[in-house]
């Protein structure tokens, strides 16, 4: 044994990075994070597939056409034409089912007549009919569609990647509390560096994992041959990307200081209940109020909800380029004010066993 | 020599601690003794800067102690705690890297210290398969791997057994005679008695006494005396400044009023027989607890 010696103490930064590593391996080592991060991964995929699947029209309806019949619906991926030489040979072709319907010549003014078997075929009908040209006014209306499960999306994301990852913050930091390595921490490194190591950590892990969602739906969607789409859904998703990324540090420090009130792991929910609510709302509200401009509005601009909103707003086209810039500073200064008070929180909750921290205490400077 | 001068410290109306005065010699062990709640594990707080004190100063060396001096200390706390599901190893290198080792002198220093502790067979098994004793080893190794400039272990040898104490105790004298001050608080007296080279014992939060381990059995033994020797001690009850407080045939347990009376007997006993013990009788430390606390 040399004579003590005394070595420099780590900068912050440093001290905050071992800290993020140290959250960032564990949570990559449990078996409990890995699964359910494949089952997301697989989950986003598979939906987006069966939207594909369900985007794409139906298949193509295999109709016979006689002659120069068949010229009339040459061209439409709808339909599946099948030349026939005879109004007969058509005839049997849709008596045997192997057609839905047949096209065949006719002297009336659409020039076709249709022969089907027990049910007039609609579709065909339509597509055969004149129609006279429509002007819609509107045009918000036409994908309500494809906007519902875009929200349904965004706000599904949301509400898993943030409940996830905040439950994991708040679990280890009473995890810390409970087997009292707190105390041996906090005699090591400043409590707000644990406190940024530990927002760091899990906000690096929650990025990534929203990142690689949205690569994977920005490639799922152009592999489905949904390009069309993803036009309209690449930007709001990177915004998405850029919004959570943001909003999580502020969530992240609102479970940190939360979680820091209550001493054993069955107590977790007397404290973290009001922040979930709060994560859960932006998923409901976007689902009921999606068409709804005002709502929309508002939670694009209120920090909690403004991951969702913002996005959904770039979506539908209702936001000008400028909002998502206004928004994001909104968000960035509410989460340094959140942090700063997370912070005094945690600091003094810490060393507080037993019963839950009383709020009053909890924020006393 | 790390000194702790005037600490008080209240929570709410409650006072733990009062005007608490003491200092820990760097080569030596300092045993900090006390009751349940007499405020062991609260000083030791302060001292390490976890808790603020609402009066007082702890100084190093006559410098108030700053953040980056107190990073170096050591810490064992009361109620063990170390990462239940990480690696002994791992989760040695990372408290020292915590203090500002480098990766491989932090990897160094675990190796050395898990080999000390006899624990170098399960640094790759998580804590919570360890057993409660292997586990205490763990808790102590993760207060020394980062070559600590001071030493504050609440309770170290709870929980261990007679031959993990040896381990730990040889560790800990080792830092010790590298001339690192140690102080350690214990409720089992006769393990402090054994090591220890100083001695606080607090009650009610106030240091009730502080010193060297002989000075304060000096301090605190009354003129009292053994003799054991081959006659008969009968003699005794009629002499001057002599009261005898046990007597046994040859045995007798007295105190004298001077250090005089004490030689005169002395010099009776030898004419009379063959003096097999004569010795004053220092007071075990259970028996100055008792009585500093009372």
């Amino acid at each position: 044994m040399t004579a003590p010696t005394g070595t420099p103490a780590p900068s912050f930064f440093s001290s905050t990075w071992l800290v993020a590593q140290r959250e960032i391996m564990a949570r990559l080592r449990s078996k409990a994070f890995v699964i359910s991060t494949i089952i997301l991964f697989v989950i986003a995929l598979g939906g987006m597939i069966v939207g594909g699947i369900v985007a794409q029209n139906q298949s193509a309806m295999p109709v016979a056409a006689v002659g120069s019949a068949a010229e009339s619906i040459q061209g439409d991926d709808a339909y599946e034409i099948t030349e026939v030489g005879s109004v007969d040979e058509a005839k049997t072709l849709v008596e045997d089912g192997d057609v839905d319907a047949a096209l065949v010549p006719d002297d009336s003014a659409a020039g076709v007549a249709i022969i089907a078997d027990t049910e007039a075929p609609t579709s065909l009908m339509m597509q055969l009919s004149v129609t006279p040209d429509v002007t819609l006014l509107d045009t918000s209306g036409d994908n309500s569609f494809v906007a519902y499960f875009v929200a349904i999306g965004f706000g599904l994301v949301f509400m898993m990647s943030a409940m996830t990852f905040g439950s994991v913050i708040a679990q280890s930091v009473v995890e810390e509390k409970q087997t009292r390595v707190v105390e041996i921490l906090m005699s090591a490194i400043p409590v707000r560096s644990l406190l940024a190591g530990k927002v760091l950590g899990n906000s690096i892990l929650a990025f990534g994992q929203i990142a690689a969602l949205a690569v994977l739906s920005i490639v799922g969607l152009s592999i489905i041959g949904q390009s069309e789409l993803l036009l309209g859904l690449g930007a709001p998703i990177l915004w998405f990307v850029a919004f959570f990324a943001i909003g999580f540090v502020l969530l992240a420090a609102m479970f940190a200081a939360t979680g820091s009130m209550v001493s054993r792991q069955e107590d977790i929910g007397s404290t973290t209940t009001p922040v979930t609510m709060l994560i859960m709302l932006p998923y409901f509200l976007v689902i009921f109020f999606h068409d709804n401009p005002l709502v929309l509005g508002i939670m694009s601009y209120v920090p909690f909800s403004a991951p969702v909103g913002m996005p959904m707003r770039l979506f539908l086209g209702t936001a000008s380029w400028w909002e998502p810039l206004l928004s994001l500073v909104v968000l960035a200064a509410s989460a340094v004010l959140v942090v700063i008070i997370g912070a005094r929180i945690y600091e003094n909750s810490l060393l507080k066993m037993g019963s839950r921290v009383k709020w009053g205490e909890a924020l006393r400077h | 020599m790390l000194e702790i001068s005037g600490i008080t410290k209240s929570f709410g109306t409650r006072r733990v601690l009062n005007d608490v005065t003491f200092s820990v010699s760097p080569g030596r062990l300092t045993g900090f003794v006390g009751g349940n709640g007499a405020g062991k594990t609260t000083t030791m707080r302060v001292i390490l800067g976890l808790l603020a004190s609402d009066a007082g100063r702890v100084t190093f060396d006559g410098t108030p102690l700053t953040a980056s001096d107190r990073r170096a200390f050591g810490y064992m706390p009361e109620e063990r705690g170390l990462y239940p599901k990480m690696k002994v190893a791992e989760q040695l290198i990372y408290l020292a890297r915590l203090h500002g080792l480098s990766h491989d002198r932090a990897q160094r220093n675990a190796n050395r210290l898990l080999e000390s502790l006899d624990l170098d067979e399960r640094a790759h098994d998580p804590i919570e398969d360890l057993s409660l004793g292997n586990q205490q080893r763990a808790q102590i190794a993760a207060a020394l791997v980062h070559e600590p400039t001071t030493l504050i272990l609440d309770e170290p040898f709870s929980g261990l057994d007679p031959i993990a104490v040896d381990s730990v105790v040889g560790v800990l004298g080792e830092y010790a005679a590298g001339g690192v001050p140690v102080l350690f608080s214990s409720h089992q007296l006769d393990i402090v008695e054994r090591l220890c080279d100083d001695l606080v014992i607090i009650a009610g939060g106030e240091v009730r006494a502080a010193g060297g381990r002989e000075q304060l059995r000096a301090q605190h033994s009354t003129n009292r005396f053994e003799l054991l020797f081959t006659g008969d001690a009968g003699w005794l009850r009629e002499t001057e400044g002599v009261t005898v407080l046990d007597f046994d045939g040859g045995y007798a347990l007295f105190d004298v009023d001077t250090a005089a009376t004490a030689q005169r007997v002395l010099r009776r006993a030898v004419d009379e027989g063959a003096v097999t013990t004569f010795t004053p009788k220092h007071p075990s430390l259970a028996e100055i607890f008792k009585e500093v606390i009372a």
